[in-house]
C-alpha cells in the first residue's frame, strides 16, 4: 500500500504553547482515517496543518509522495468540509461549487460537467440555484461536501462535518459519507469527538491528547485491546469500568483483588509486559459493561460472583443495571428482556479473553 | 373587590402611577429636544419684522421663504455676499472623494488586520487606536507642514487627505470587528478554493459586508459634512465648507443682525445630516454604537 | 489566524520555494500601509513634533532655539489659559454628569417596552447628527436675551426675570454645557440602551421571580453589569470634552471677554492668529499629556481584561 500523505516530524506551538509534538502519521492511499480525541486535543489543528491553512513550526508535510510543507492550500491537491459548512452566502450552490474552479482558471465546459458530476452523487441538481440561506442544514453540507468533489482531488479533509446537525440527519450523512468514500476511493481524514461517528467510518482511528497520537490502529483493535487507561475509558459507551488489584505471578499470572481470583491464562498479555513484573504488582482490570457474563454462559467462565442491582437503566435493545463490586460503583448490560429490579441479587462473570489489564502507575495495558 | 374569579387575561392600568411617571419624563424630555428645531423652522420663515415684535418661539403669522432664499444665494459671510451655495458646494467637492477614500483605505485595512495578520500589525493597529483619542490640536501644526512640502496646503486634496488620516482609526476599527465576526472557516474555505487576499476580500468579503459599509458611509457623511477644524485649517479660503461659511455669516459683525437668514442658513447646513440621519434610522445607531461600544 | 509568522524548517527539498520573510503575505503589508504611515508618521511623528517645539520660542514659524519651559511658564502665567483651564473643567463635570445620568434615565425609559419607542429614539438623538456649528447657532439664537427664553418668561408677567447666559462672565460658560448637552446626550442614551439589551434577559425573570423591585435590579445588579459599557462612554466623552472647539466658536467665540474660553481654541488662536507657535504647542501638549493620564490607565484595563480573557 503506497502512502498518501506523510507526516514527519511535525510540530507546531502558539507562543508557549505547545499545541503538537513531534508528530509522526502515515495515511495509506485510499484509506479513510479518523483523528479522534476531545477538545483541544489538536485534532484540528493538525487537520488545518495538513490543508496548509496553518504554517508549522517544524517538520513536513507530503501527499502523494510530493514535499508540501510551504505549498498554499489550493497548490497541495486537498478539498476541505468545514463544521460550519463554510457556505459563501452571497452565491448560488452553482457559484458557491465552481468558485474554485474559476479561480484554478478551468474551461467552463470543464466546470460545468464537473458541478453536473458532483451534483447527481449528492443528489443536490435541483438545488443549484438557491442560495444557502434558502437550505436545510443537511442540504448545506451536502453542498460542502460537494465543493471538496468538484475540485477532484484525492484528499478530501472533513473538520467535524456532522457536528452541527441533528442526531437523526447526523446519522444518514454519516451514511453517505461512507458511501462515497466506497465509491470514490481516495483517502479521507475526518476529524471528530464523536466515537461512534469514528468506530462506524474509520480504516483506521488515530487517537489524539495533548497534541500526540495516543494509539492507531483499526477500530475494532482500539476496542478491544486499547494501549492504554485513557484509551480504554475514552472508547466505548457506557465506559469501561475498573477494578484495583493485584497481579500474581506465583504459578499460573492471575488477578485479585480481596475475595476476586481471575486467573489470566486465556489473556492476550502484549509481548515483553508480563515477563518484567514481579509478583504483586498493583494493576487495573477493565472490563467493558456488555462483556460481563450472565445466565448460561457463566458455566464457561473461571470466576463469578453475586451483586445486588442498585438502578436499572432501560435501553430497549439492552438494559445497563448499576451495582457495587469492591465497593466501587460497577456497571453491566444484560439483555433488554431481562426483569432484573432494585435489589434483586444476580450473578455476574469475568471472561478473561474479554479484559483488559493495565499497569496502576503507567496505566499502560500489559 | 374579589368578587370576580380572577379568569382570562390580566387587567392593566393605563394610567398608572408608573406609566405617568414614565410618559412624562419622556414627553418632557422630548420637547427640550425638540425645541431648537422648531425654534429653527419657525425663525426661518418669519420676516424681520415680525421676528423683532415676537419672540423665539411664537409661530409665524406669515409665512415666507425669502430668508431660504437669501441664506442659499445672497447672505454675507464678511468678504462676499454669495450665500451658503458656494460652501455647500465646497462641502459636496470635499464630502465625495473624503468618503470613498477613507472607507476603501480602512475596510481593506481592516480586513488585512482580521485575517492575514504579519508581525507588527497589532502594534500599528494599537497606535491607530491611541490616535483616535488624541487631541488634533497636537498634530495639526506638523500635518500643516507636511502637507505644505507637498504643495498641497489649501487645496481640496488636503482636507480629504486629513479626513482619510483621522477617519482611519474608528473605520478600521469598525471593519476590524466587522470581518472578525465572519466565520474563519469562510476564509479557510475560500482559500482552499485558491483565492488569494484580493480576490478573497472582493468576491467573498465584500459582497457579505454591505451592511458594514452602509454604516460606514454614514459616519463619514456625517462626520466630515459637519466638520469645522480641518475646512478652516487646510481648505484654503475658496475651498471653505459650508459648516465654515455658515458660521462666518452667523458671527460676521457687519450690519444689522438677519436672525431669520440666519436661522434660514443654520437649517440648510444641518439638513443633509439630518436627512441621513431619518432615512437610516437604526443603522446610525448601530453605527455609533459598533464604533464605540467594541472599542 | 496567523498565517504568515511561520519558522518551518523542511531538511528535504522542499516543492515550493520559500519567499523571503518581508515578501510573506505581501498585498496585506500594502494594504496596510496607509495604516503604518499615519500611525508611525501622523499619531507618533507629528506628535513627538509638537511636543519638541513647545520647548521652542519659535513665533510664525518653527525654529530651533529652545528655551526649555519658558513657554509653559508663560503659559500657566496667562491668565486667558487658566481661565480655559476653569472653563473646561466646568464643562467637563456638568457634561459629564449630566449626559450620563439623564442618559441612562432616558436609557431606563426607552427600555420599559414602551409605545412609540422608535420615536422617542429619533427625538433624543437627531442632534447627535447635527454639527457643534449648528448646535451653537441654535442656542445662540434660543439663548438671546432680547427675543429668547429670557424674553418669553418677562412676556409672561415676570419682568425682572434674569436669564442672559451669553452676556455673563460668570455663567457663558453654562450656555455651552445647555448646547453640549443637547448635542450629545442621545449619544450616550443610545450606548446605554445598547449595554441594557445586552443583559441577559433571564436576570429579568430570576430578580422577578426573586420579588425584587425594578429600581434595585437597575441599582445593584444592572449597573454593575454594565460597568465596561459606562466606563467606555466615559471614555468617549471625556476625550470628546478635551477636543471641544467648534462649539465654542459658534456660541459664545470665548466671550464675553475671556469668559467661556478653552484649550483647543487657545491653542488654535496662537497658532494660526497670534503667530505665536510655542506657545500654541506648550498648551497642546498639556493636553495631550491630559489625555494620555485618562487613557493610559484605561487602555491598559482594557488589554489586561482582554489577555485574562484569552487565557479563560
Amino acid at each position: 500500500m503506497t502512502s498518501s500523505i506523510s507526516i514527519n516530524n511535525l510540530a507546531l506551538s502558539f507562543g508557549e504553547i505547545k499545541v503538537l509534538k513531534d508528530l509522526n502519521l502515515e495515511i495509506n492511499d485510499g484509506e479513510f482515517l479518523v483523528l479522534l480525541g476531545s477538545s483541544g486535543c489538536g485534532k484540528s489543528t493538525l487537520l488545518n496543518c495538513i490543508a496548509g491553512l496553518l504554517d508549522i513550526n517544524d517538520g513536513q508535510i507530503h501527499i502523494k509522495g510530493r514535499n508540501v510543507t510551504w505549498e498554499e492550500p489550493k497548490d497541495r491537491g486537498i478539498g476541505m468540509v468545514f463544521q460550519s459548512y463554510a457556505l459563501y452566502p452571497q452565491m448560488t450552490v452553482k457559484g458557491n461549487l465552481s468558485f474554485g474552479l474559476k479561480n484554478a482558471g478551468l474551461p467552463k465546459s470543464e466546470i460545468e460537467s464537473r458541478i453536473k458530476h458532483a451534483a447527481e452523487i449528492l443528489q443536490i441538481e435541483p438545488l443549484l440555484k438557491r442560495k444557502p440561506a434558502h437550505l436545510s442544514g443537511g442540504q448545506r453540507q451536502r453542498v460542502a461536501i460537494g465543493r471538496a468533489l468538484v475540485r477532484d482531488v484525492d484528499v478530501f479533509l472533513f473538520d467535524e462535518p456532522l457536528s452541527n446537525l441533528d442526531a437523526k440527519l447526523r446519522a444518514d450523512l454519516r451514511v453517505e459519507i461512507k458511501r462515497l468514500h466506497h465509491r470514490l476511493q481516495n483517502t479521507m481524514v475526518y476529524v471528530t469527538h464523536d466515537q461512534v461517528e469514528a468506530m462506524t467510518l474509520a480504516n483506521r482511528i488515530a487517537i489524539m491528547r495533548d497534541g500526540a497520537i495516543v494509539q492507531l490502529d483499526a477500530p475494532h483493535t482500539i476496542y478491544n485491546k486499547p494501549v492504554n487507561r485513557f484509551v480504554a475509558e475514552f472508547i466505548g459507551s457506557p465506559s469501561m469500568n475498573f477494578v484495583p488489584g493485584k497481579l500474581q505471578t506465583d504459578n499460573a499470572p492471575a488477578f485479585s483483588s480481596g475475595d476476586m481470583h481471575i486467573p489470566l491464562q486465556n489473556y492476550p498479555f502484549d509481548g515483553a509486559g508480563l515477563n518484567n513484573l514481579t509478583g504483586g504488582h498493583d494493576v487495573l482490570l477493565g472490563i467493558r459493561p456488555e462483556h460481563i457474563v450472565t445466565g448460561a454462559s457463566l458455566a464457561e467462565v473461571p470466576w463469578s460472583t453475586t451483586v445486588e442491582v442498585d438502578v436499572v437503566e432501560p435501553m430497549g435493545s439492552d438494559t445497563l443495571i448499576w451495582s457495587r463490586l469492591n465497593q466501587q460503583d460497577f456497571r453491566f448490560r444484560v439483555d433488554g428482556q431481562s426483569l432484573l429490579d432494585k435489589g434483586d441479587r444476580v450473578q455476574i462473570g469475568f471472561d478473561p479473553a474479554k479484559i483488559c489489564v493495565f499497569d496502576n502507575t503507567t496505566e499502560l495495558r500489559l | 373587590m374579589h368578587s370576580v374569579e380572577p379568569t382570562g387575561r390580566k387587567p392593566r392600568r393605563v394610567l398608572s402611577t408608573r406609566n405617568i411617571i414614565l410618559y412624562g419624563f419622556l414627553i418632557v424630555a422630548a420637547l427640550y429636544w425638540l425645541l431648537p428645531l422648531y425654534v429653527m423652522i419657525v425663525t426661518s420663515l418669519k420676516g424681520m419684522p415680525e421676528i423683532r415684535l415676537g419672540n423665539v418661539f411664537s409661530p409665524p403669522v406669515e409665512v415666507t421663504f425669502a430668508p431660504w432664499v437669501k441664506a442659499w444665494d445672497s447672505a454675507c459671510t464678511g468678504l462676499y455676499c454669495e450665500g451658503l451655495k458656494v460652501g455647500f458646494w465646497n462641502s459636496v467637492q470635499i464630502l465625495i472623494p473624503s468618503v470613498i477614500v477613507s472607507i476603501a483605505i480602512a475596510s481593506v485595512n481592516g480586513y488585512a488586520l482580521s485575517f492575514w495578520r504579519f508581525k507588527g500589525s497589532e502594534f500599528f493597529f494599537t497606535v491607530l487606536l491611541f490616535g483616535a483619542f488624541i487631541p488634533y490640536q497636537i498634530m495639526i501644526y506638523p500635518l500643516v507642514i507636511i502637507l505644505r512640502e507637498l504643495h498641497l496646503f489649501s487645496t481640496l486634496w488636503a482636507v480629504i487627505i486629513v479626513h482619510t488620516i483621522f477617519g482611519m482609526p474608528i473605520l478600521t476599527l469598525l471593519f476590524r470587528n466587522y470581518f472578525a465576526s465572519v466565520p474563519a472557516e469562510l476564509f479557510k474555505a475560500a482559500r482552499v478554493d485558491g483565492a488569494g487576499f484580493w480576490r478573497i476580500f472582493l468576491q467573498i468579503m465584500l459582497p457579505m459586508s454591505l451592511p458594514i459599509f452602509v454604516v460606514a458611509i454614514i459616519l463619514q457623511v456625517t462626520g466630515i459634512w459637519n466638520d469645522f477644524l480641518f475646512g478652516v485649517i487646510y481648505a484654503g479660503t475658496r475651498n471653505f465648507p459650508m459648516t465654515v461659511q455658515l458660521n462666518n455669516i452667523v458671527n460676521s459683525s457687519q450690519g444689522v443682525k438677519e436672525y431669520n437668514v440666519n436661522m434660514a442658513a443654520t437649517l440648510l447646513t444641518g439638513l443633509l445630516p439630518l436627512v441621513v440621519y431619518f432615512i437610516s434610522g437604526k443603522l446610525f445607531v448601530r453605527g455609533i454604537a459598533a464604533g464605540a461600544v467594541k472599542g | 489566524m496567523n498565517t504568515s509568522s511561520s519558522t518551518a524548517t523542511p531538511s528535504r527539498l522542499p516543492a515550493a520555494k520559500r519567499k523571503h520573510p518581508l515578501l510573506r503575505n505581501l498585498p496585506a503589508k500594502l494594504a496596510a500601509t496607509p495604516m503604518i504611515a499615519t500611525a508611525l508618521v501622523v499619531f507618533i511623528g507629528c506628535s513627538v513634533w509638537s511636543v519638541v517645539y513647545s520647548f521652542t520660542s519659535s513665533r510664525s514659524l518653527p525654529k530651533e532655539k529652545f528655551v526649555g519651559l519658558k513657554q509653559y511658564d508663560r503659559l500657566f502665567g496667562s491668565s486667558r489659559w487658566t481661565e480655559s483651564i476653569e472653563n473646561i473643567a466646568i464643562y467637563g463635570i456638568c457634561a459629564l454628569v449630566f449626559s450620563l445620568l439623564v442618559g441612562f434615565l432616558l436609557a431606563v425609559a426607552l427600555d420599559q417596552k414602551i409605545r412609540f419607542e422608535n420615536t422617542f429614539r429619533t427625538i433624543f438623538l437627531y442632534p447627535f447628527a447635527l454639527s457643534f456649528i449648528v448646535t451653537g447657532l441654535v442656542w445662540q439664537w434660543i439663548l438671546n436675551p432680547d427675543f429668547g427664553i429670557q424674553q418669553i418668561i418677562r412676556d409672561i408677567g415676570f419682568s425682572g426675570f434674569e436669564f442672559n447666559l451669553l452676556a455673563s462672565r460668570e455663567y457663558s460658560v453654562y450656555a455651552l454645557v445647555i448646547a453640549g448637552l443637547w448635542q450629545g446626550t442621545g449619544f450616550v442614551m443610545a450606548l446605554m440602551l445598547a449595554g441594557l439589551r445586552g443583559i441577559d434577559q433571564d436576570i429579568w425573570k430570576a430578580a422577578r421571580v426573586d420579588g425584587i423591585p425594578a429600581w434595585r435590579t437597575y441599582l445593584f445588579i444592572v449597573i454593575p453589569m454594565m460597568r465596561p459599557v459606562f466606563i467606555t462612554t466615559l471614555v468617549i466623552i471625556a476625550s470628546g470634552i478635551v477636543k471641544v472647539y467648534d462649539l465654542v466658536v459658534a456660541l459664545t467665540d470665548g466671550g464675553p471677554g475671556i469668559s467661556s474660553e478653552m484649550p483647543a481654541k487657545y491653542v488654535y488662536d496662537y497658532m494660526f492668529g497670534r503667530a505665536n507657535l510655542g506657545q500654541a504647542l506648550a498648551a497642546s501638549t498639556v493636553m495631550l499629556s491630559t489625555v494620555l493620564i485618562i487613557l493610559i490607565p484605561w487602555a491598559y484595563l482594557e488589554f489586561r481584561q482582554k489577555r485574562d480573557g484569552d487565557h479563560a
